[in-house]
This record gives C-alpha cells, structure tokens and sequence, in this order.
C-alpha cells in the first residue's frame, strides 16, 4: 500500500478532532459543553482547508523574483469566512443558552426535556 | 443600466433593509419595510424570470471580477422558479405577519423579528442565485443563524430549546456541506460551479469525489430534514411563533431541496451520480420510509402545527422520490411538487395561524365544533386539506398525478403504491381535525375558549390568497408543469 500516514499527517489530526468534536456534541448533557464540541468540529474543517492550500516549501504570494513556489492563499481566506461563521453560530448558541438558563433555570440537556414533558 | 444588476439587486435589498429595520425600532415601520422590500423582491423576480426565459442563462459577475477569480451568479431557469416560489411565498405570507406577529411576540422585539426575517430572505435567495459553492455555504449559514433566531424570538420558553437543536443540528449539517465543498476544491482547484463540473469528469470515481458527495448528501439530508435526519423539524415547526413556521415550511426545506438537485445536475453531474446504482436506491428507500414515517406520525399528533410539521416531512419525501426517480419525468415531478407543497402547506399553516389568533390554541381535542364560530376559515383549511391529499381540480392532484406518472414509466410500481397509501394515511390525518371541526360538538370545545374578537383582515386576505392558488393551480397547471418539464429537459439534454 502506498499510503504514507505520515504523508497525510494533517487529515490524520482533521479526522481526530472531527470525531472528538462529534463525539462531545453526542455525548454531553451540558449545553455549553456541546457548543464547545461544536467549536472543535468546526476547527477540524478549518484546518482540513488551510492544510490543502499548503505546498512543501512554497511562501506567500508574494513576487520578489528569487522564490517561485507558492502557497495557495485562497483556503486561507476561505477559512476567515468560515471562522466568522462559526463565531457567529457559537454567540447565538451562547446567547440562546442564556435565555434557556433564565426559562428553565439549568442547561443541562435532559432536565430541559423532563420540564417540557 | 439598473436592470443588468438586478440578480446581485436581489439578494443586497434584503440584506441593507435589514440594519434599517433595527434602526427603526418600531414594529409597524419595520413591518412596512419588509414587506416593501418582499414586494420589490418579488417584482425583481418576475423581471429576472422574463429575462432569463428570452436571453437563456444570466451570468452575473460580482463586482465586475469574472468567474474563475470572483463570485458569479448564475440564473438559469431553474434558479427563477425558486426565486419565484420564495419570494412569492415571502411577500403573501408577510402581508398576513403583522397582526399574528404582534399576537405572538413581544412588541419590544417585533423589529428584530423582521430583521431576522429579512436576513433570513437573504440567505435564501443567496443560494438559489449563486453559482459559487463556497458562497453557497456563507448564504445557506445566514439563512441558518437567522431562522435559529426567528424560531427563538416567541414567547413560549420551549421555542428556545428547539432552537438551540435546531442550532446544533444545523450546524452539523452546514459543516458537513463545507467539508464536501472543500473536498471539492482541492480535487478541482476551483469553487465555481460550472467549473467543478468541467473537471469533475477527470477524476469521477476517485475516493475524494465520492467522499465528498456522502458528505454533502447527509449534510443537505439534515438541512433538509431528509427522513431520518429529520429530527429538529417537528420541535422547530411546533413552538416557533406561528407566522415562523409558515414561512419555514414554505420555503428554507425546498430551497435545501433546490441544494440538493443544483449539486446533483450542476456540480456532480448526475450521470456521474446516478451511476452509482446505491445512491439512487439509498435516496428512494430514504424517501419512502420519510413518506410512511411522516404520515404515520403525523395522524397520532393533537397539535396541528405538529401534525402538520410531520406532515410536511412525508411531503419532502414526494420530492426526493422525484428526484431519486433519476429520470427526466421524475425531476420535473419533484421540482412540480416543490412549487405546490409551497402553496399546500403554507395554506394549512396561515389556516392554523388564523386558528391560533381566534382561540390561542392549536390543540385538536380543544378545537372541537370549530366550524360553528368560523365557517369560512375551516372551508380554507378544508381545501388546503383536500390539496394535500391530492384531490382532482387542486394543485396536489397535479404533483400526485406528474409523480405516479413517472414512477410508472421507470417501472416502480412500488412507488405508485406507497403514493397511493401514503395518501390515504394524509386523509386520516386531516379527516381528524376536519371531523373534530364539524361534526363534534362545541359544548366541550370551542364554547370552553375565549375566542379573540379581532378580525385579522390581512391574514385572511392572504390566506385567501394561497386558498385561490390551490384552486388556480389544479385546474390550469400550465405555469408550474411548464417550467419544471423545461428545467428538467435543460438538465438532461443540454442548454
């Protein structure tokens, strides 16, 4: 087989965090806590894009006439997109679960269902 | 001069008359100015629609940089359909907000409403008239992070828990769509849509590609609420403030829907796709299983806003059996069915909202003589409740109709069965409020409730409105049937 694991170092750390981020969101009671599995998520898919715009010893675009291998800088301005959106997603995540603290008074998943049942 | 800016027109008048809204700070104002911008929205389409019928496919280059460096928007007439179907949706259903949306949420937050509703207006018409996958995602995320807010804004505390699974739900979804686009990118080195299916062909059966597509399948399935990734769906339509679900039902499942087929016939290519035997299977077993589940669930709920909700996720089956038909009839049978489950549901939805605006309850057990106060109101249901069911003269007959025709000629009879049953079980369910309504008596019933004595006579005018539609569109079917046999002959042989 001519897959080299260490070649494909970064989606070895993608597919890691990606799971730990999947996992928390599954797993956890806690509101806040599966916001941050989320955050993790997200972070996984980031470096996937930043990682793939990378080339072995390629530099910024920048021409200064000596160094004519470049980086791609597109994943990276992508990414500032992405991390926006994240940022958003995770303040009106944070801000809804403030609203259900103030309603029902505890942010922990299954005390939430119990009161609505 | 104006008129060749319109599609870029059409997503930023939404978006600036957002910040307007929360400068206004009034609900009235702010009420006016939406629906003045959902009216110009939809003038805009209409324009964009005769444009794109006589000159073809509109390309639009955002802020003048052409495609392989900048944004483009592409109109094709696909693309005018569902601008069509939103923004019609949009402005009727807002004409009829005002007096349900002052009922339901606090007047302090009546403006943020409507900013939520306007940024969410956005985002869908962002991604119906993008051609870039990479925007697609950023449009569908503003479309997102802004119903989450609009279903939270009610006054009953659970609307907030549904929000926040919807939230997270979401987000799942949105970021598995993001992984699909960045697989995408770096297999082709390019985010623009007809470019990825110009390079896609090279490297079709390698693992990236299909990994990507699985990717996208699920994150579009929970978008969607694709039958087993359903589960936000029945929260979310149920505790949102009723106008909320309206609108939702109406529109963000079929623009996910309208995701689904761009990426299909316009990224992955459907040949590529629908070689792949398992996926095609894998949609229509999904589809079907969506129809039965949905229909099933939805006769055992006494809240009509859930009935409806589950309802609705049997309804998005219909499409996806459609599409998963993988043939020319059964595409244009999907997109048919897409436009009249817009003018179905909303219909019953503005129904119920005017049920909830009489007697603050949608509680079917609480609902009993109905028909007695308000006969006009459950004659509007009734026929929103025929159409769903797929009576002849109404606009459900027609996607049934285009639906099992096309189940026959792929050779499905099985399909043709679960349509027919899955019909049956959508006469129990609305036959149980029907009966409820007029045939129990209102004694431990309606006569028990405080009935509201103001007349919302905008919401009727809408709701009269989309009644209408349902009727129009049974009987002389020519606009809708048209277009989606056209789109689908577009797809399959060529522009």
């Amino acid at each position: 087989m001519g897959i080299n694991i260490l070649g494909a170092f970064n989606y070895w750390v993608v597919v890691v965090l990606m799971m730990i981020g999947l996992y928390i969101v599954i797993t956890h009671n806690n509101l806040v806590k599966k916001l941050i599995g989320i955050n993790i998520f997200q972070t996984s898919i980031f470096i996937l894009f930043i990682s793939m715009g990378k080339i072995s010893g390629g530099t910024a675009p920048i021409i200064t006439g000596t160094n004519t291998v470049y980086s791609s800088p597109l994943p990276h301005v992508l990414i500032l997109t992405a991390i926006v959106v994240g940022i958003s997603t995770t303040a009106l995540g944070l801000a809804i679960v403030i609203r259900l603290y103030h309603a029902f008074g505890t942010v922990e998943d299954d005390e939430i269902q119990q009161e609505i049942e | 001069m104006i008129s060749s800016h319109l599609p870029v027109l059409q997503v930023i008048i939404p978006l600036i008359a957002a910040p307007i809204c929360v400068i206004l700070r009034q609900g009235l104002l702010a009420w006016i100015l939406t629906t003045l911008v959902c009216l110009i929205s939809l003038i805009i389409s209409c324009v964009l629609f005769n444009q794109v019928l006589d000159e073809g496919v509109i390309s639009y280059a955002l802020g003048g940089w052409f495609s392989p460096w900048g944004i483009e928007y592409r109109l094709d007439k696909l693309t005018i359909f569902m601008l069509l179907i939103i923004n019609g949706v949009a402005t009727i259903v807002l004409l009829g907000a005002k007096e349900s949306v002052a009922d339901e949420i606090s007047s302090d937050r009546l403006y943020l409403f409507y900013t939520a509703f306007l940024l969410n207006l956005t985002g869908l018409l962002g991604v119906i008239v993008t051609g870039d996958a990479f925007n697609l995602f950023v449009f569908i995320e503003i479309a997102s992070l802004s119903s989450y807010a609009m279903i939270s804004i009610g006054r009953d505390r659970r609307c907030l828990y549904a929000a926040f699974k919807y939230l997270i739900f979401g987000t799942v979804g949105a970021s598995f769509i993001l992984i699909s686009v960045g697989l995408l990118y770096d297999v082709t080195g390019t985010l623009n849509m007809a470019d990825i299916f110009q390079r896609l062909p090279d490297i079709e059966n390698t693992k990236t590609v299909t990994t990507a597509l699985i990717f996208f399948v699920v994150g579009i399935g929970i978008k969607a609420a694709i039958f087993p990734l359903h589960l936000w769906l029945p929260d979310a339509y149920n505790y949102s403030p009723s106008i909320v679900s309206t609108f939702l039902a109406g529109t963000t499942t079929k623009v996910f829907i309208y995701v689904l087929i761009r990426f299909i016939y316009s990224i992955f290519g459907h040949e590529t796709v629908f070689i792949q035997e398992a996926f095609n299977n894998l949609l229509m077993i999904l589809a079907c299983a969506g129809i039965l589940y949905g229909s099933y669930l939805a006769i055992k709920q006494d809240s009509l806003k859930r009935l409806l909700a589950y309802s609705s996720i049997a309804q998005l089956g219909y499409m996806l059996l459609g599409i998963s038909l993988a043939t020319e009839a059964g595409l244009a049978a999907g997109l048919i069915h897409v436009f009249n489950h817009a003018i179905i549901k909303v219909t019953l939805f503005l129904s119920v909202v005017c049920i909830i605006f009489y007697t603050r309850t949608d509680s079917i057990s609480q609902l009993s003589g109905l028909a007695k106060t308000t006969p006009l109101l459950m004659v509007s249901f009734l026929v929103a409740g025929l159409s769903l069911i797929g009576v002849p003269m109404t606009a459900g007959f027609i996607s049934k109709w285009y639906l099992i025709k096309a189940s026959f000629e792929s050779g499905y009879w099985g399909l043709v069965l679960v349509i027919v049953f899955s019909s049956l079980l959508a006469i129990v369910y609305i036959w149980k409020f029907v009966e409820a309504a007029y045939f129990k008596s209102p004694e431990n019933g309606v006569s028990k409730l405080e009935l509201n004595k103001e007349r919302p006579y905008l919401l009727s005018f809408s709701l009269f409105i989309f009644v209408i539609a349902n009727i129009y569109f049974g009987i002389d079917s020519s606009l809708n049937v048209d277009m989606a046999n056209s789109i689908a002959h577009d797809f399959y042989h060529g522009f």
